[in-house]
């Protein structure tokens, strides 16, 4: 019987049996967590319109809508793509190289935060640059 | 679904795959997370470009137009609806493979069929929405001189408001920053293109469904494989979304 069980697994690689799920409650219930979640998220984005805010408060929505995607991303990739059934080595081969990820967001809008400091230090508008004329461009020369 | 391991199970002693799923499951898993860094590489430019710029449009005001409704400002409430059919589209797919897992293929065939709907059907509204952003235009102060213009990967409307210059009864603005419509139609474009290609492989595995091939194979799962794919593909729609629409 053991080697007729084997025989339904799709393929030699698995050793131990996914058992199928009783019900679609489960699929369900994560369906109306992701509608919540977007239905918040679209409240706050709109608050940020709706509403005047302090700029601490905008950036403080942004980062509560970022948490929220977040979640979503949770849900989708356990219960929907099922990662959460899988085993704990293929869970930790696919999530671990993703670390590398808060070292790309912090390090590159770090960077573009520095682009914009140079950018308002040194390319100041024209008007109110202190230069001294050119001599062609002196009161009472001709061009 | 679960799978029982015994505690203390050894899975690097050898003679067995210690990931305990397919190669070809373990592969697309591989190639989902090298997507997740192409797909992070493109949306971290975006912010790295975004934070450099002093001003950024804001996606309340671009995105504010509905099929049919004309010019009643409703921000964000097509996107929403997209959203809901991507997530709506998810559910299917995820009751297609549930299906396959009881070797239903009538049960697969049907929720194919209307995740194969839902993929069309955001495909519809992202062309609707590119339309929409290309061929209406708006007055730009642009040289000193007024233009009417689209948002292209060149140029768009979306810059700061001039103050106290009107056209037409409309404010008229200054060009927005050009990386705005480059990003933004490169990023949904290659989403969209993601959707595009997943809606192909869904067509594809209904027909060997029909075909009766996983029922000769005594299992669904390519189904599975297929059903991978399609769920990152909303995966990436929650932080294209995130990152266009909401922040």
């Amino acid at each position: 019987m053991e080697h007729a069980h084997q025989d339904l697994a799709a393929s030699p690689e698995i050793t131990f049996q996914h058992e199928p799920a009783a019900n679609t409650k489960r699929i369900w219930k994560t369906f109306w967590i992701l509608l919540v979640l977007t239905i918040a998220e679209l409240a706050l984005g709109l608050s940020h319109y709706a509403f005047h805010m302090e700029n601490w408060l905008i950036l403080f929505v942004k980062g509560a809508m970022i948490i929220l995607s977040l979640c979503k991303a949770i849900y989708i990739v356990s219960i929907f793509m099922h990662l959460g059934d899988e085993v704990r080595n293929l869970k930790l081969t696919i999530l671990v190289p993703l670390l590398l990820f808060i070292w790309f967001v912090l390090a590159f809008l770090w960077d573009g935060a520095a682009w914009k400091n140079l950018r308002n230090t040194y390319n100041k508008p024209a008007s109110t640059e202190q230069v001294a004329p050119h001599e062609s461009h002196k009161p009472g020369t001709l061009d | 679904m679960s799978t029982h391991v015994p505690v203390g199970y050894k899975w690097w002693t050898g003679g067995k795959s210690p990931y305990n799923v397919s190669y070809g499951k373990l592969m697309m898993w591989i190639f989902l997370m090298s997507d997740t860094f192409t797909f992070g590489a493109l949306l971290i430019s975006y912010g790295t470009i975004r934070v450099s710029h002093d001003y950024w449009p804001d996606p309340n005001h671009v995105f504010n137009t509905f099929p049919f409704m004309g010019h009643a400002n409703l921000p964000l409430a097509f996107v929403s609806l997209m959203t809901f059919i991507l997530i709506m589209s998810s559910v299917t797919m995820v009751l297609a493979v549930h299906e396959g897992h009881k070797r239903n293929r009538a049960g697969v065939e049907k929720w194919l069929l209307w995740t194969i709907l839902g993929g069309f059907m955001f495909l519809g509204c992202q062309a609707w929405e590119w339309t929409h952003l290309i061929t209406s235009s708006h007055a730009v102060l642009i040289d000193g001189q007024i233009q009417e213009i689209g948002a292209t990967i060149k140029q768009n409307p979306f810059g700061a408001i001039v103050p106290g210059l009107m056209h037409d009864g409309h404010h008229v603005t200054l060009p927005g920053p050009v990386g705005f419509g480059g990003f933004f139609f490169g990023i949904t474009g290659f989403h969209g293109f993601h959707v595009f290609s997943g809606v192909l492989l869904n067509i594809l595995i209904y027909f060997w469904t029909r075909n009766g091939r996983f029922d000769r194979l005594g299992h669904y799962e390519m189904v599975e494989k297929v059903g991978l794919y399609w769920h990152f593909v909303d995966l990436v729609w929650v932080f294209v979304f995130l990152c266009f629409y909401l922040i």
